[in-house]
């Protein structure tokens, strides 16, 4: 075939507004067609025309690619052929995504369901079958309609905003969560909650009726553009890592209510069966890599953080796909996406425990290396995670959910002497799909940011509670967190899950569970306004307050989801056996809470009252389980270990490996949640001065180039 | 007059009997849909454009099955790009030989594929054969000074 033949029909400068307004919209669309088949190009064409269209088409994707890049306002669509001899439509259809960011509709003759699914997972707005019929290309102008709608959610008349390819999205669409605002202003909203709070998008500095001159992301902006987020990802960086994971027993028992008062970190609780108990895990997640970050690294001339911001965003989604392609394909996903609540599960907890450790300085950089590893690799040491902490390198052991809860709770329990036991107590009976679901929980860590901890540094723990499914990618978030001695290792995470690399996964994850970050440090105003973490069923971050791990006031109820009751759990739960305890076990830890100013010792059943009484306070409403519950600890800058009552390990990332299904003594739980070396105090402060640096989340994630949190809700 | 109505009824005829016998399926009327004053010949050529690259392609698969190994993944690439321009014109049999083609491709059955290949290449002639000789029924009818019959 002759080479990229392009035909260019009258050129139609003007913007995708202008032309909606037309009257005669939808004609006049321009459309980049890619096929190698000259036939089918010819066909194509010529059904376009008919629609009024303006056709310009190619048999080459390089040459498209180009034509798009040289011209990046000059098309409105793009329809590619799937297989092609030059380039694979699939990634043509990623270029297009990241760097124009146009609709782009798929089309084969292969109609089998993989290929479609591909279709879908990459990004494309649709999947045509060959035999094309002209009815079938009609309607395609919706998509340009509705991408541009999404991308101007607020604009009443879409013909005012820029054009649809503009790069700088003020708005985000009302699905997406503007992960990159809500992180640099610890803001994270639901997508859910994002309708209720339109107002903070005002706060944003990016007005989505501002007309903002179109970025070209051009290949080398690009690669500059991962540079940044690549070295945003591996900085050390303050991280709050919170996990908790409290048992509840039977229907009645209460989950944890561990909430973050004030916080600006959204963490949610979700609610995992394991072992016949309920958990609950909060996580909270806290990125890194932020739009403000990643510009100010990339250094470029007029390059806008909203810029930024929006390409981010598209990123994550991309990273997101690729992870998400590779899990399908490992078939990582295939439980964790149903369970949304459930997910949040071990692995995450593994992540937290390692960030716990790390935080703590207990863990060393290779454990966390380790950690992250087996978070995202899944393939992680078999070890039990319940290894004493002692070993540190042994908590990084992301295994499978089955692995990861081994038989021994037991040993876990026995190890914890300051040790986290990351997946600690897991209960072996744990269903496969809560097992799978906690696996993918274990991708979001919540990274504690212990910054007043030498240590504790980094924590990326991004805990995601990504309903989505999950990579345990997040591991390398984990990983970040070591105090400043653990020189953080390579991510591991870059060990795909599948052949993606970390990236995905840790991408997926930021972006479900930014969309529950709230990071709001403050108490009480922050967490209503946050309220959105709450709610999300996927991303459940947490804000970690270590002052305040269980909030006494939960202000962010907004964020339980309708029908979350958790005051029911929290009331019935009084009693409960804080499987945690293994948690807290698994925390290794010091049993001396008591001793240790400013640990997270939180007792569960302190946590619960405390939590019950929060969450009451805040009307929250919940169902009656807890799939999402805002831990946060509150005791007064000091968590006292409750002595033997229901110990709530707060073990970031570890949540679940607490679960088990006996119930372990109390006193073995009354460690705390982060070791000794981690003071409440430091965290505290580091949570502040997160906050008050406009909320930056600055979490390490750790993991290459993207940042799980921007809450991108994936 | 005589003529054109003698001509137009031959082709209105002959254009029935290929969608009967399946030769043609419903896209190839899309196709004659889509021509119009401004696109006079566009059946013609579009028709022409599958001629074209699909002797390509059947000169590409036999050699492709010629080989000492055989690249089954690039003779089922090869088959299914043949599958996509036939049913794009509505070239209802030579699809369907692709489709059974694929199968055997899947199978890795050298034997099935040759056979494939043979029953394709068939099919395709015998549809060139006929679009050849319907175009030119229609080149008569215009040269009598008759227009061309469209056929819903």
């Amino acid at each position: 075939m002759n080479l990229g033949t392009a035909s260019s029909s009258v050129s139609w400068q003007s913007s995708t507004n202008d032309r909606v307004s037309d009257m005669q919209f939808p004609a006049g669309l321009r459309v980049l067609l890619v096929d190698d088949d000259p036939t089918c190009l010819r066909i194509l064409e010529q059904m376009l025309r008919k629609c009024h269209y303006e056709v310009t088409k190619s048999n080459r994707a390089e040459i498209a690619l180009s034509m798009l890049r040289e011209n990046r306002n000059g098309f409105d669509i793009v329809i590619s052929d799937v297989h092609m001899p030059d380039m694979n439509g699939f990634k043509l259809l990623e270029h297009v995504g990241l760097e124009m960011d146009l609709p782009v509709i798929m089309m084969s003759a292969d109609d089998s369901k993989d290929v479609v699914m591909k279709g879908v997972t990459h990004g494309a707005c649709d999947y045509l079958i060959k035999p094309v019929r002209i009815e079938a290309l009609k309607n395609i102008w919706q998509h340009v309609i509705r991408k541009k709608k999404h991308e101007f959610p607020k604009d009443k008349d879409f013909e005012q905003s820029t054009s649809l390819e503009d790069g700088d999205r003020q708005q985000k669409p009302q699905d997406d969560v503007d992960y990159s605002s809500s992180a640099n202003e610890g803001n994270w909203k639901s997508s859910k909650k994002r309708k209720e709070e339109e107002d903070e998008n005002e706060d944003r500095d990016d007005t989505s009726t501002l007309k903002k001159p179109r970025v070209v992301w051009s290949v080398e902006l690009h690669q500059q553009f991962v540079q940044a987020v690549n070295q945003l990802g591996i900085d050390k960086s303050k991280t709050l890592l919170f996990l908790h994971i409290c048992p509840s027993l039977g229907e009645h028992s209460d989950p944890v209510p561990v909430l973050a008062e004030g916080s600006r970190y959204p963490f949610e609780l979700v609610e995992i069966i394991c072992g016949g108990m309920k958990w609950v895990e909060m996580l909270g997640i806290i990125p890194e890599a932020v739009p403000k970050k990643i510009l100010e690294l990339m250094n470029v001339p007029g390059l806008t953080r909203e810029n930024v911001a929006s390409h981010l965003q598209k990123y994550r989604l991309y990273l997101r796909r690729l992870s998400s392609v590779s899990q399908h394909q490992s078939g990582l996903n295939n439980s964790f996406m149903g369970h949304p609540e459930a997910t949040y599960g071990m692995s995450s907890f593994n992540g937290l425990e390692l960030q716990a450790l790390a935080a703590t300085g207990q863990l060393p950089a290779q454990s966390l290396a380790t950690l992250q590893a087996a978070a995202l690799g899944r393939s992680a040491t078999k070890s039990a995670i319940s290894m004493p902490l002692v070993d540190q390198r042994n908590i990084f052991s992301f295994e499978n959910p089955k692995l990861r809860f081994p038989e021994g709770q037991q040993q876990q329990l026995n190890n914890s002497n300051k040790q986290i036991n990351l997946l600690h107590g897991i209960p072996t009976t744990m269903e496969p799909k809560q097992l799978a679901d906690l696996h993918q929980s274990s991708q979001s860590f919540v990274a504690m940011n212990m910054q007043g901890n030498p240590r504790m540094q980094q924590n990326n723990a991004l805990l995601m509670h990504m309903s989505q499914q999950q990579h345990p990618s997040r591991a390398q978030m984990l990983n970040e967190t070591n105090n400043g001695q653990v020189s953080r290792p390579p991510l591991s995470i870059s060990q795909p899950l599948s052949s993606n690399g970390i990236r995905g996964p840790v991408y997926n994850q930021v972006s479900q569970a930014s969309s529950m970050v709230d990071f709001s440090l403050n108490q009480n105003s922050e967490l209503q306004n946050n309220g959105s973490p709450l709610v999300r069923s996927n991303s459940g971050m947490s804000t970690l307050t270590s002052k305040r791990i269980i909030s006494s006031d939960i202000k962010g109820s907004r964020g339980f989801p309708p029908g979350y009751d958790i005051f029911e759990e929290l009331h019935q739960q009084k009693s409960q056996d804080w499987g945690l305890t293994n948690v807290g076990s698994t925390f290794g830890a010091s049993t001396d809470h008591s001793s240790i100013p400013g640990t997270l010792d939180v007792s569960p059943s302190m946590l619960v009252q405390q939590g019950i009484s929060s969450i009451k306070k805040n009307g929250q409403n919940g169902n009656s389980h807890i799939s999402k519950v805002f831990s946060s600890r509150e005791e007064s800058g000091n968590v006292h270990p409750m002595g033997g009552g229901p110990q709530l390990n707060l073990i970031p990332g570890g949540n679940l490996l607490n679960v088990k299904s006996e119930q372990l003594p109390d006193t073995s739980y009354q460690n705390t949640f982060f070791p000794d070396q981690f003071g409440q105090d430091d965290l505290m402060s580091a949570l502040l001065k997160q906050q008050e640096s406009g909320g930056q989340v600055e979490t390490d994630f750790g993991f290459d180039g993207y940042s799980p949190l921007d809450n991108l809700p994936v | 007059m005589e003529i054109v109505g003698k001509l137009q009824k031959q082709f209105m005829d002959f254009m029935s009997s290929l969608y009967r016998e399946g030769f043609l399926d419903d896209q190839f009327l899309q196709l004659q849909k889509l021509q119009d004053e401004s696109n006079p010949d566009f059946v013609v050529e579009v028709v022409s454009l599958f001629f074209e690259d699909s002797e390509k392609l059947l000169n590409n698969l036999a050699m492709a099955l010629q080989q000492q190994v055989v690249d089954f993944k690039q003779v089922d690439a090869h088959v299914h790009q043949f599958k996509g321009s036939s049913s794009s014109i509505g070239a209802q049999r030579v699809k369907n030989a692709c489709v059974g083609f694929r199968n055997f491709c899947e199978e890795k059955n050298l034997d099935g594929c040759i056979q494939c290949l043979q029953h394709a290449k068939h099919e395709y002639f015998l549809v060139k054969n006929k679009l050849e000789t319907l175009f030119r029924l229609e080149q008569q009818i215009l040269a009598a000074g008759g227009t061309v019959p469209i056929i819903s």
